[in-house]
C-alpha cells in the first residue's frame, strides 16, 4: 500500500466516527471536552456552528452520530452524544452578543426563501451575516416547519424552538407569515429575487386507501396533519381506543400524542417485524415505556363502520418470507378484528410541488420530484435551489441543516458570479496534545461505565399534559459520567516515520492491537497479516513510510483505537504524537481553507 | 512512566488458547521501565509464548533478581508465582523452589549486572546443577538502573553516552554457557519476536537450564551510535545461524524443509523443536564445532543469533540428585523427614 496522506484532512476526519456520520460534521469530541470543562457556552456555539439547533437537535437529531460511535464497536452502547448536546444547551449563558449579526449595509442581493423550516433557516443563517436580503415565505401562522408542527411538545418544548429560531429571524429577516406560495413561476416573474430556495419539506401524509376509508373518515386522521392540528390547539382530545397504523418516528410521537389526550388502549400496528421498523430505538423505547402496545405482522385489510361511524379494523395476520429474489414476501395466516375508535396513519410522508410549473425550465424526474445537483442542491434552471426534504424526501433535521448550509454556499456563488460547482475546500488544525512526558491535554484514561441512563417525569404526571417534556436531561453528576465514555477519537496518533526505531513498545502496549510492524503489500494482504486481522472494511488501514532500520512500515487499523495514548506515552522517540485533528469546514462567504498539503504540519521534522 | 492504566478494552477478535484465555490475560500491571525499553518487548515475547503453551498461570514461577531487568516479572502473568531475591542470587532461589516442586514452570529473568558481576559464580552453578528452568539474560551491556556504566559484557570499543570507550574485555554469556556444559544456549533480540518467541517456548519445554540470552537494549543510556548493543547496530549485525520452530506437542507439522537443512529435536514432554540451518556446515548438537564457529563470527563483528546448542538427551538436577517424580512439596511429612529413629539407622552404616 501507498503510505497514507494524513495531511488530507479527509483522512483524520474518517477517523472521528461520529463527526463522519453527522451530515453537518459536527465536532463532537471537542463539543464534549468542553461540557467536561464546564465550558457550556463555548459547547453551545461550536455545536451551533455546525448544526444551527443545538437546543432542538439535543432532543430531537435522529443521531446518525451514535450508531456510528466507535464505542459501540469496542463495548455495546455508544456516548449519549444527542443528550450531552442538549446539556450544554441547556446550561449554556445568554449566547446573543455571540451570535453572527447582519451588517447594516446590504450587498445588494435579495433571496427568498419558501418555507420557513430548518432548511430555509440555516439558509438564512448563512447568507443574512454575508449582507443578503432574506426573504421568506411561509404558508402557516409561524416559523419551524416540521420542527413545530410534527414533533410534539413533550418532545421539543415551544421555547426551546422559538429561542433558536429567533437567533436567526432577529438578524433582520423578513418573514410573511400565512403566505403560501401559490406559483413559482409568477414569483420568479416578477425577478424581485437574485436567487430562490425551495425548503417546503415533505407536507403531505400518506394515505391508506382500503375498503372503509371514506365511510369512516370522520375517526380516521393522517398523522403529520393531525399532530399540526394538535400543536395549534384545533385538536385537544380523542377516542379511548386508538390504533396507530405504522411504525416510523411520526406513528411514536402519534401514539404518544394520543395517550396524553385521553386515549386509554393505544396499539401501534407493524406490518413486519421489529428488525423493519424504521422508528429509532429510543423511540420505540419511549413509547413501550408509556404503555402503549406493538403488534407486529399485521397488516391493514379494511376499516369496519357501524351505525355509520368507525368500530376498529380488520388487519391480516402476516409471516414474512425472502423469496428467490430475496425480497420480503407475506403469506397471510390469519385476520383479526380490533375495535378502534379512532385510527391515525403513520405511513410516511410524500413531496407535493402543484405550485411549481413544469414549464419554467425546472425539469422533474422520478417519482415527480424536481431534479436537484447532489452537491449544489441547484435545480435545472439556474439561481432555484431545493434542500432539506424537499429536495429527496423524508429525511430528518439535522440533514436539512447540511442542505442549507451547502446551498447556502451555492446561493452565495451564484449571486456573486462564481460557479455553484466550485466548492471550497475543508482543511485541518493539528495541534499536539502533549504536556508532559505521559501527560495529555485530554482525559486518555478509558472508563469502563456503561451509558448513562435518561430519567424521565413520572409516568402519570408526564401523560396529564401534552407540554411536559418528558425527558429530565442529565444533571451534573450524570454528565460528568458520561463525558468521561467518549473516546476522543479526534485525538489521533500521529506518526512520523523517520523517528521510528522499531522497538515495538507501541505494538506492545496497544490494548485493543491496532498496531503492527510488518513488510508491506496489498491492502486486502495487510490487513490479514496484522495482529488482529483487520476485518471491518469501513475502517481505514494507516500505513507509513518505510520505516528506517528494516524498511518494513507501521500500519494501524484504525478500527478500535480507543485514543487512549499509550503507544505515544511508550514512544522513546515521539514518533508517535497525540494530536488534536480540527476539521475546518467551509460555509458561504469563507476563501478555502490553507491545501491539505500545506495544512498544520505539527509534529517535529 | 504512564499513569493511567492500560484500558481494559480488548480485540473482540483477540486470539484464545486450549485455556479460554487471551494474551491479555497473561498480562502483569503496566511497565515502569523507560518507554521503549528491549525489556518490555522481551515481556511482550514471554506473554506470548506463555500464552501459546497453554500454561495455567498457577503453575509459572517467576523469579529474578536485582535490576532494570528484574523487574519485568512484575509485568507478566499476574497470577503467576513470584520472587524477587537479593542481587544475583535468584539461581540458588530458582533451584531451591525447583527442588521443592519439580511440577511447576520456572522462569528466571536476569540481566548482564545480575547474572555476569554480582552473580556471577551463581549463574555458572544453576547451569552445571542444570535446573529446569528457562533462564533469560536481558542484556543491553549497561548498568541502566545506576545510570549507564559498563556492565561485564559491554564490548572492547563501545562507548558509553557520554563517549568514553570501554576498553575491559566482555564476558560472553553464550560462550560462558556452552562451556561450562549447558544443554539450551541461545541468543534473540528484542526487537525480533519472530525469532524470540518460538525459542522461548522451546526453552519452557526444554528438560533443563533453558538459557537465552537476549540483546535488549537500554534505550535511555546506551542505544547511541558507539554502541554495540543498540536498535540500529544489533539489526546491522545480526547474523541468524539457525531459524527455530516450534511444533507443540500433537499440532501437525506443517512446514516442510529441504533435505539435509533442518533438524527435528523432539523434546522431554513430546513437542518437537526444527531447527533450520542458514549455514550447511553448522551443527548445533557439537559442542566443541558450535564454539569455534561463534568465535569465528564473533571476530567479524557480527553477533549469531537463534538456538545455538540443544542437547535434550541430558540430566536435570533431579536426574543427578535421583529425586522420585512426586515433587517434594507434595510428600507427606513422615516420608519427607521420617524422623530421628531412621536417622540412627542411616547412621549404622558408618559406625
Amino acid at each position: 500500500m501507498r503510505p497514507t496522506n494524513t495531511r488530507d484532512p479527509q483522512y483524520y476526519h474518517r477517523v472521528v466516527d461520529c463527526q463522519w456520520a453527522c451530515p453537518a460534521h459536527t465536532n463532537v469530541p471537542e463539543y464534549i471536552r468542553l461540557i467536561a470543562d464546564g465550558r457550556y457556552t463555548e459547547s453551545y456555539m461550536l455545536n451551533r456552528k455546525s448544526n444551527v439547533f443545538p437546543g432542538i437537535l439535543g432532543r430531537t437529531c435522529d443521531r446518525p452520530c451514535e450508531p456510528a460511535c466507535r464505542r459501540v464497536r469496542v463495548e455495546d452502547e455508544p456516548v449519549a452524544i444527542c443528550r450531552l448536546k442538549r446539556v450544554a444547551a441547556d446550561l449554556r449563558d445568554d449566547v446573543r452578543d455571540l451570535l453572527p449579526t447582519a451588517p447594516a449595509v446590504k450587498n445588494g442581493k435579495r433571496v427568498a426563501l419558501i418555507g420557513a423550516g430548518p432548511a430555509s433557516l440555516t439558509v438564512a443563517n448563512d447568507l443574512m451575516p454575508l449582507g443578503y436580503e432574506v426573504v421568506i415565505y411561509e404558508a402557516l401562522s409561524k416559523p419551524g416547519g416540521l420542527m413545530r408542527t410534527n414533533i410534539p411538545s413533550f418532545r421539543l418544548p415551544v421555547n426551546v424552538l422559538e429561542e433558536e429560531m429567533d437567533y436567526i429571524l432577529d438578524m433582520g429577516v423578513e418573514v410573511h407569515y400565512n403566505h403560501r406560495v401559490e406559483s413559482l413561476k409568477a414569483m420568479l416573474d416578477q425577478d424581485e429575487f437574485d436567487a430562490v430556495f425551495i425548503g417546503t419539506g415533505a407536507p403531505k401524509g400518506k394515505e391508506l386507501n382500503i375498503p372503509g376509508r371514506q365511510e369512516a373518515d370522520a375517526n380516521i386522521h393522517i398523522g403529520i396533519e393531525w399532530l399540526e392540528a394538535i400543536h395549534f390547539g384545533h385538536i385537544d382530545s380523542i377516542g379511548e381506543r386508538v390504533l396507530v397504523i405504522g411504525v416510523g418516528n411520526t406513528a411514536m410521537d402519534c401514539c404518544r400524542s394520543s395517550k396524553r389526550l385521553g386515549g386509554t388502549d393505544i396499539k401501534v400496528m407493524a406490518r413486519k417485524d421489529r428488525p423493519y421498523f424504521k422508528a429509532s430505538p429510543w423511540e420505540l423505547e419511549d413509547a413501550e415505556d408509556e404503555q402503549i402496545e406493538i403488534l407486529v405482522n399485521h397488516s391493514p385489510q379494511k376499516f369496519v363502520v357501524e351505525d355509520g361511524k368507525l368500530a376498529g379494523m380488520v388487519f391480516d395476520i402476516v409471516e414474512w418470507n425472502e423469496n428467490e429474489k430475496g425480497r420480503l414476501v407475506s403469506t397471510k395466516l390469519d385476520e383479526v378484528f380490533i375495535p378502534a375508535d379512532d385510527v391515525v396513519l403513520a405511513i410516511g410522508q410524500d413531496n407535493a410541488f402543484p405550485w411549481i410549473e413544469r414549464d419554467i425550465g425546472i425539469e422533474f424526474g422520478e417519482w415527480d420530484m424536481p431534479v436537484v445537483d447532489r452537491a449544489t442542491f441547484m435545480t435545472t434552471r439556474e439561481g432555484v435551489f431545493v434542500g432539506g426534504d424537499a429536495a429527496w424526501g423524508p429525511e430528518n433535521i439535522i440533514w436539512a441543516v447540511e442542505h442549507g448550509h451547502q446551498a447556502a454556499i451555492s446561493i452565495h456563488n451564484y449571486c456573486q458570479g462564481t460557479p455553484v460547482s466550485e466548492r471550497p475546500a475543508y482543511g485541518m488544525n493539528l495541534i499536539s496534545t502533549k504536556m508532559g512526558i505521559h501527560e495529555w491535554r485530554y482525559s486518555n484514561d478509558y472508563d469502563p461505565v456503561d451509558r448513562t441512563e435518561m430519567r424521565y417525569v413520572e409516568l402519570e404526571k408526564r401523560l396529564s399534559d401534552m407540554k411536559i417534556e418528558a425527558e429530565l436531561g442529565f444533571d451534573l453528576k450524570e454528565t460528568a459520567r458520561e463525558v468521561e465514555r467518549c473516546l476522543n477519537c479526534d485525538v489521533q496518533t500521529d506518526f512520523t516515520a523517520n523517528l521510528c526505531i522499531e522497538c515495538d513498545a507501541c505494538v506492545d502496549v496497544c490494548p485493543v492491537l491496532c498496531l503492527t510492524i510488518t513488510h508491506n503489500g496489498e491492502e486486502d494482504d495487510l490487513r490479514q497479516r496484522l495482529m488482529a486481522p483487520a476485518e471491518n472494511l469501513d475502517q481505514a488501514l494507516y500505513v507509513s513510510e518505510d520505516l528506517p532500520q528494516t524498511k518494513r512500515v507501521m500500519v494501524k487499523d484504525e478500527d478500535l483505537c480507543v485514543h487512549c495514548g499509550l503507544c505515544a506515552e511508550r514512544c522513546p522517540t515521539a514518533a508517535w504524537d497525540m494530536v488534536e485533528f480540527d476539521l475546518l469546514t467551509p460555509y458561504a462567504g469563507q476563501e478555502s481553507w490553507t491545501s491539505p498539503a500545506l495544512a498544520g504540519s505539527t509534529t517535529s521534522p | 512512566m504512564s499513569y493511567i492504566t492500560k484500558p481494559v478494552a480488548r480485540h473482540p477478535k483477540m486470539p484464545r488458547n486450549a485455556l479460554g484465555l487471551t494474551p491479555r490475560d497473561y498480562e502483569g500491571t503496566m511497565s515502569t521501565l523507560c518507554a521503549g525499553c528491549g525489556h518490555d518487548s522481551v515481556t511482550a515475547a514471554l506473554i506470548q509464548a506463555i500464552f501459546e503453551l497453554d500454561v495455567e498461570p498457577h503453575r509459572l514461577v517467576k523469579l529474578s533478581g536485582i535490576g532494570c531487568s528484574s523487574k519485568t516479572p512484575t509485568y507478566f502473568v499476574r497470577d503467576a508465582h513470584g520472587f524477587n531475591s537479593v542481587h544475583g542470587r535468584m539461581p540458588s532461589i530458582a533451584a531451591g523452589a525447583n527442588a521443592a516442586n519439580r511440577d511447576l514452570l520456572y522462569v528466571g529473568i536476569s540481566g548482564d549486572g545480575d547474572s555476569l558481576s554480582i552473580g556471577l559464580g551463581q549463574f555458572c552453578h544453576a547451569i552445571r546443577r542444570n535446573v529446569n528452568m528457562l533462564y533469560v539474560l536481558e542484556n543491553n551491556g549497561v548498568y541502566g538502573l545506576t545510570k549507564g556504566q559498563f556492565s561485564a559484557s559491554a564490548d572492547i570499543g563501545s562507548t558509553s553516552k557520554a563517549g568514553v570507550a570501554n576498553r575491559q574485555g566482555p564476558i560472553d554469556p553464550v560462550n560462558l554457557a556452552l562451556s561450562l556444559g549447558a544443554t539450551f544456549v541461545a541468543r534473540s533480540f528484542s526487537g525480533d519476536k519472530a525469532q524470540l518467541v518460538p525459542i522461548l517456548k522451546a526453552g519452557f519445554r526444554h528438560n533443563g537450564f533453558a538459557f537465552v540470552d537476549v540483546i535488549s537494549p537500554c534505550v535511555t543510556f546506551n542505544d547511541h551510535k558507539g554502541s554495540t548493543k543498540s536498535y540500529a547496530h544489533t539489526r546491522e549485525h545480526m547474523h541468524e545461524v539457525i531459524e527455530t520452530d516450534f511444533v507443540p506437542l500433537r499440532a501437525e507439522i506443517k512446514t516442510s524443509y529441504a533435505e539435509g537443512t533442518a533438524r527435528a529435536v523432539t523434546m522431554h514432554d513430546g513437542s518437537v523443536v526444527k531447527l533450520r540451518k542458514v549455514d550447511d556446515t553448522y551443527d548445533p548438537t557439537d559442542r566443541g564445532a558450535v564454539l569455534d564457529y561463534l568465535g569465528e563470527v564473533a571476530t567479524r563483528g557480527e553477533i549469531s543469533t537463534g538456538l545455538l546448542y540443544l542437547e535434550e538427551s541430558g540430566e536435570d538436577m533431579h536426574g543427578f540428585e535421583n529425586t522420585v517424580d512426586t515433587p517434594l512439596v507434595e510428600l507427606p511429612h513422615e516420608t519427607l523427614c521420617p524422623g530421628s529413629s531412621a536417622l540412627a539407622e542411616l547412621q549404622k552404616e558408618w559406625v
